[in-house]
């Protein structure tokens, strides 16, 4: 592997959680490097802290030892503030239960990440480019004629797909999945799974989570996680 | 968040309470005004008046000094003590204060020409009955000789009856004993009603009775060779500030005081203060003002009952909003975003509910004279009766300043009672939250 085309690079992350007196050791010592276009899936048993892994790579959580670098930078090092910039423009999430607004429009919802960082009058400057990228994403994810409904009338895939044009909607470098077709039938899986493959092709780095190997084998690579510890 | 049902009823506890809030400042102002511009009018702008009901001597050259005064509009010297009257032939007695006055003076000096009936663009026939204008008039505090009806209204005569009143007054002398004159210790003279005076002031209305100033000064025997006088009712010009135009009286009268030592009456006039017309009124108007201090207070209550409403409406929302918050930060909103966000919609739920209450306080006070009529004529109520209290119409006068004082506190409590559950809400790690959501 090129170093130089390391998009993301984990070294020795260790995490505890501590439940009660009983600590719990989810990552201990995992290292690991992303290069940009991969699409890899990170698979393990439940609580072998892959959601863990995932969340310390898109600056959910924090570990508790090691660091994570992105372009060379560490994120350690950025401020509350810029790690939100950062979140907002460098990383897309989509989640096994979709977490969409339940109020909102899916055109609403796609719209969230590029509100998220602007100030009122910012928001009104760019509102018209945003909301025509938004439609542009919703159109590629089949659902151009979805766009006024709430996410209450859609159905699992349907949503998993408005969860994917939101996390794609500031065009960022890196998609991180977290069992995105862990809610979904096989079959709607298997769309979801082409969406990714679709996105990959175009240059998309992903990062999926998934406790079934048949889906991972979708992916490029497949990263095990055994007790916290990358298998090799 | 608007979308959230929870989220209309912060909306109507804000309006709720900026209703009541606006209502009943409104009213309660407005009779607290009302009741001190009529004090204000019963007294003048400034009073030099001495404590004792023997009175102060020397009171014709300080008027003279006074009437120089360019800073000064009309000046009325006042008799004032307490008598018995009765009518004549009659031997029932009833305790009234007389006011010796000069009714043109006073008239200029005070709102007393405007609360006559029969003379009120003629002040100068004020003591001269009608019936017969010979005969020395008196002018009887309205509630003394007629009975207000349901709504307030007296039953004015065209023209003024006949009744002769007797009037006995117990003289005193420069050193306060009683003074034998007339019969024994009294003096008695009869007067005759030549017009009412209704100042809106149950205490002035149902006790006073006027007298022409030389009798009343007579009756009470403070005519004679030094002449002496309760007080000196004073008017300033338009353009004289309350505070300055007594400053200035109380130096005339500070100088004057030191002119008069050595005379022989000089003592009297150490009796002698000068006040404005609300230190003059203090005992009436203290007992509305610390009504309304109560209410301000009740009132701030209720701000904060409305800061602890919203605050539980915005805790409950941010409970059920958790996953949202989550969402938000995991697109990379920051803490100060969300706390933005609360705060946005505390202001937006503060300024609408300020709007709503508003618009309801102005429209039920538009028509709360109209309600009051109609609950009256049919179920004979009336919230303040106007057989006993002296109240025309309700105040109904929102004051734009005490709007925008109420306005600003609503909107304070609503982002009160918002920042600190959205600010909890935002500390959350979003990955804790969401977790949870999952399970």
């Amino acid at each position: 592997m090129n170093k130089e085309n390391f998009i993301l690079q984990a070294t020795e992350l260790y995490k505890t959680y501590h439940l009660g007196k009983a600590n719990v050791d989810v990552l201990e010592g995992v290292d690991l490097a992303i290069n940009k276009g991969e699409f890899i899936a990170i698979v393990g048993a439940s609580g072998s802290g892959k959601s863990t892994l995932l969340h310390i790579l898109g600056t959910l959580d924090k570990p508790d030892k090691g660091e994570v670098r992105f372009a060379g930078q560490n994120l350690a090092k950025l401020k509350m503030r810029k790690l939100n910039k950062f979140r907002n423009k460098t990383i897309g999430f989509v989640f096994q239960f979709y977490h969409l607004l339940d109020e909102l429009t899916v055109l609403e919802n796609v719209l969230i990440p590029a509100m998220a960082q602007k100030s009122v009058f910012g928001w009104l400057f760019s509102r018209k480019t945003a909301k025509n990228r938004a439609k542009e994403l919703l159109n590629q994810m089949g659902l151009a004629d979805r766009i006024g409904h709430k996410p209450y009338q859609l159905s699992g895939g349907e949503r998993q797909r408005v969860a994917i044009a939101r996390a794609l909607m500031n065009g960022p470098e890196l998609l991180l999945a977290d069992e995105p077709t862990g809610n979904l039938d096989s079959e709607t899986g298997n769309g979801i799974l082409k969406v990714f493959e679709t996105l990959n092709k175009a240059g998309q780095t992903i990062v999926m989570v998934t406790h079934d190997e048949r889906i991972a084998q979708r992916a490029g690579r497949i990263i095990t996680l055994v007790d916290g510890k990358i298998s090799i | 968040m608007f979308r959230k049902r929870i989220s209309y009823f912060a909306l109507a506890a804000v309006a709720l309470c900026v209703f009541i809030v606006v209502v009943v400042m409104t009213i309660m102002n407005g009779l607290v005004d009302d009741f001190k511009q009529k004090n204000h009018s019963f007294a003048g702008d400034c009073v030099v008046q001495s404590e004792s009901l023997v009175g102060f001597a020397y009171y014709e050259d300080f008027v003279e000094i006074l009437d120089k005064e360019n800073f000064i509009a009309a000046v009325s010297p006042v008799i004032k003590s307490y008598a018995l009257v009765s009518l004549a032939g009659s031997s029932r007695n009833s305790g009234v204060e007389i006011t010796g006055i000069d009714p043109v003076r006073h008239s200029s000096a005070t709102g007393f020409g405007k609360s006559l009936y029969y003379h009120k663009n003629n002040t100068s026939k004020t003591f001269e009955p009608d019936y017969e204008p010979n005969l020395p008039g008196c002018v009887l505090g309205i509630d003394l000789v007629l009975t207000r009806n349901a709504k307030g209204q007296y039953n004015q005569r065209e023209f003024i009856l006949q009744k002769a009143l007797v009037v006995s007054c117990f003289p005193l002398t420069a050193k306060g004993a009683l003074s034998k004159a007339g019969t024994g210790l009294v003096n008695t003279k009869t007067f005759y009603y030549s017009d009412n005076s209704r100042s809106a002031l149950a205490s002035a209305d149902n006790s006073v009775i006027y007298l022409p100033f030389e009798q009343a000064q007579l009756l009470c025997g403070m005519a004679g060779l030094t002449k002496r006088a309760n007080a000196i009712h004073i008017k300033f010009k338009s353009n004289v500030k309350l505070e300055d135009g007594c400053e200035k009286v109380a130096v005339l009268w500070d100088k004057f005081k030191k002119a008069q030592q050595g005379q022989k009456q000089a003592t009297l006039l150490d009796a002698v203060s000068v006040k404005s017309w609300k230190d003059s009124r203090r005992s009436f108007i203290a007992a509305m003002e610390k009504e309304q201090t109560m209410l301000t207070i009740m009132f701030a209550l209720v701000g904060i009952t409305t800061v602890f409403i919203v605050f539980v409406v915005f805790y409950m929302i941010t409970s059920h909003k958790s996953k949202d918050i989550g969402i938000l930060k995991s697109v990379g909103v920051s803490v100060g975003g969300i706390v933005n966000l609360f705060s946005n919609f505390a202001i937006l739920v503060g300024l609408l509910g300020s709007a709503l209450g508003s618009f309801a306080g102005w429209l039920f006070l538009l028509k709360i004279n109209s309600i009051e009529d109609w609950l009256f004529e049919h179920f004979q109520f009336q919230l303040w009766d106007r057989t006993i209290y002296a109240i025309g119409s309700i105040p109904n006068q929102i004051e734009v300043d005490l709007l925008a004082v109420i306005i600003s506190s609503a909107i304070l409590a609503c982002l009160i009672g918002a920042v600190l559950p959205g600010w909890q809400a935002a500390k959350r790690k979003p990955v804790e939250i969401l977790q949870v959501s999952q399970l």
